[in-house]
């Protein structure tokens, strides 16, 4: 059994005692970065003072101790996201991002061919965005786009004809914008069927709620430490066994080699083969810390708070501004998560941010990297605020706060 | 909440609420210069009219923040019907009172200026030097009107 106390996660997360412009931090921006709890910030440490060495080379103690903090970050890793075939299948990067440049520059590049098609969401992060661009530089594929509707969810209704000549399907778990939850089970039904191949940006996701990619039957499942409470500089892409072993290395140089001599090299075996260079080691060591201090949350109660903080927000700010302060999203939480995007009539989002701030809140106006997707709302800029499992309906209480004052003063 | 009152003065408001000069202009006689600021998607796109070295007419269009736009349409009062070398003056008084001086951050004292009233109802932007992220609104439009002001001397 797993017991879950918001105001224990707060009471270990040492950032949210800082005070800014003379009130307590109400940090509501975790979908761009999330805040780590005391045992990520001490394992880091920890790794510092005491068993800091390179990894996979020396054979002395902190060398051995070293290796298997890191390795073993893959194997928390692969039990949190159920891998089927464990840490083998973990590849870690610097972050989603470098994930979905090794996704469109080692299998991409390697399996489509002119004139395949990527088929991505109107929805997604630059970072499923411009590796796809960049590749049609050099191989003449089609970035398709899944649009989205009037009512913020992904509109499947031409889905076939969209599958057409589709390779590979790339979508996010969830809006970092506006918070939309996609039907990923169905998703990757329906590219399976068109024998195609699913990868997903979890980036928002795996930090929120439970993640299993065996149960969504999915074949890439990228996302970064960063959003999940652990460090930044670490990211993680997983796919199977049997197609990591096929895709070409990435990034040349040390590590990443089984043989190397005058004539060339051999690429190791495994996901190493996908890390040239030393590794963020103390940044695994950080997020081993977070999947065990996540699992003893339960993501299940992760998942149940954030769709409570959602649904007393959401109602509070309607019933609060109405038509003054209008939520760029889907308003009901069985379709999304805790990312809410406001658009204030009247008061550009820099300017709600900027007032928001005197009052110590932490949001994030914006863009948001996914401009498509604010073209497509005709937005330039919302002002975002997001939970994380150490938020607390106070949090709502200092944000209502602080927007009617920037209500107020554009009046 | 000083701080805040620095940076929302009572003239930036009333000028994002009611921007002067703003529109277009025909292309040509009129020059037409758009400037982006890629971080937070501002934009403005300025028209500048200039007969025998002289700024006759300035229209602006574009979007942005309150300070982006407000220090728009104070710049539009301030340069129109000026000579390009006043114009030129005013923009380089202008990004001297944007320039941040380390010292005078936290200091409630205005950068040592002799000329910020000459800037008249400009200088209402001074408060947002303390707001090191923002000068960046302030001064797009008029890094705008300069680039404009160097492809006109360049077409000369
Ligand atoms: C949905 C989504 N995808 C990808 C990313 C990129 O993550 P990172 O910047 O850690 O590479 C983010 C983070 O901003 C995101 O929200």
């Amino acid at each position: 059994m797993t017991t879950f106390d918001p105001r224990l996660v707060r009471a270990d997360t040492p950032l949210l005692t800082r005070i800014i412009n003379g009130r307590p931090i109400t940090y509501l921006d975790s979908a761009a970065s999330s805040l780590p709890p005391r045992p990520v910030i001490d394992a880091m440490s920890r790794h510092y003072e005491r068993q800091h060495a390179n990894v996979h080379r020396g054979v002395y103690q902190t060398a051995n101790e070293s290796t298997q903090s890191y390795e073993g970050a893959r194997e928390a890793i692969a039990r949190f996201i159920h891998a089927p075939a464990g840490g083998e299948e973990i590849v870690f990067t610097k972050n989603a991002t470098e994930g979905f440049n090794l996704l469109a520059k080692s299998w991409a590049a390697s399996n489509l061919r002119s004139g395949d098609v990527v088929l991505v969401s109107e929805m997604e992060h630059h970072a499923n965005i411009v590796p796809w661009f960049q590749l049609r530089e050099s191989i003449d594929i089609e970035v398709r786009f899944i649009p989205v509707g009037d009512d913020y969810r992904l509109d499947l209704g031409n889905i076939d004809e969209l599958m057409k000549g589709v390779r590979l399907v790339s979508v996010t778990a969830m809006s970092n914008v506006l918070g939309t939850v996609t039907p990923l089970k169905q998703l990757a039904r329906i590219a399976h069927e068109h024998d195609a191949l699913i990868a997903v940006d979890a980036a928002q996701l795996v930090g929120h709620a439970p993640s299993d990619v065996v149960d969504l039957d999915v074949d890439f499942f990228i996302f970064s430490a960063h959003k999940m409470l652990g460090p930044t500089g670490l990211g993680i892409l997983w796919t199977r066994r049997d197609i990591l072993n096929t895709m070409p290395p990435f990034l040349g140089g040390g590590g990443m080699i089984a043989d190397v001599s005058t004539s060339g090299y051999v690429p190791a075996k495994g996901p190493t083969r996908f890390e040239a260079g030393t590794p963020p080691i103390a940044e695994a060591a950080g997020l081993s810390a977070a999947v065990t201090y996540l699992e003893g949350l339960g993501m299940e109660n992760v998942a149940r708070h954030d769709r409570d903080l959602t649904q007393d927000a959401l109602s509070r700010i309607d019933d609060e501004f109405g038509g003054r302060v209008r939520i760029v999203g889907p308003v009901d939480t069985d379709h999304r998560g805790g990312v809410i995007s406001l658009d204030v009539e009247g008061v550009h989002a820099h300017d709600v941010a900027q007032v928001l701030d005197q009052f110590g809140v932490c949001v994030r106006p914006g863009h948001h990297c996914a401009k498509p997707l604010m073209k497509r709302f005709n937005l330039t800029a919302t002002a975002r605020a997001s939970f994380g499992p150490y938020s607390l309906v106070s949090d709502t209480d200092v944000l209502l706060e602080a927007l009617t004052d920037a209500v107020k003063l554009f009046g | 909440m000083s701080n805040l009152e620095d940076l929302y003065r009572e003239v930036i408001l009333d000028h994002y609420r009611s921007p002067r000069n703003r529109g277009e202009l025909e292309t040509p006689p009129a020059l037409r210069v758009e400037g982006f600021n890629p971080l937070c998607g501002d934009e403005v796109v300025v028209y500048l009219l200039v007969d025998n070295g002289v700024l006759t007419d300035i229209k602006m269009t574009g979007h942005g923040c309150s300070i982006s736009q407000s220090s728009s349409s104070l710049m539009s009062a301030a340069v129109k019907g000026k000579s390009l070398e006043q114009v030129r003056g005013l923009i380089t008084t202008f990004k001297t009172l944007m320039t941040v001086h380390e010292s005078s951050i936290d200091s409630s004292e205005p950068p040592p200026l002799q000329d910020v009233r000459a800037l008249g109802e400009l200088a209402a932007l001074q408060g947002v030097v303390k707001f090191p992220v923002r000068i960046k609104c302030a001064t797009l439009a008029w890094n705008t009107l300069n680039q404009g002001l160097d492809e006109l001397s360049a077409i000369d």
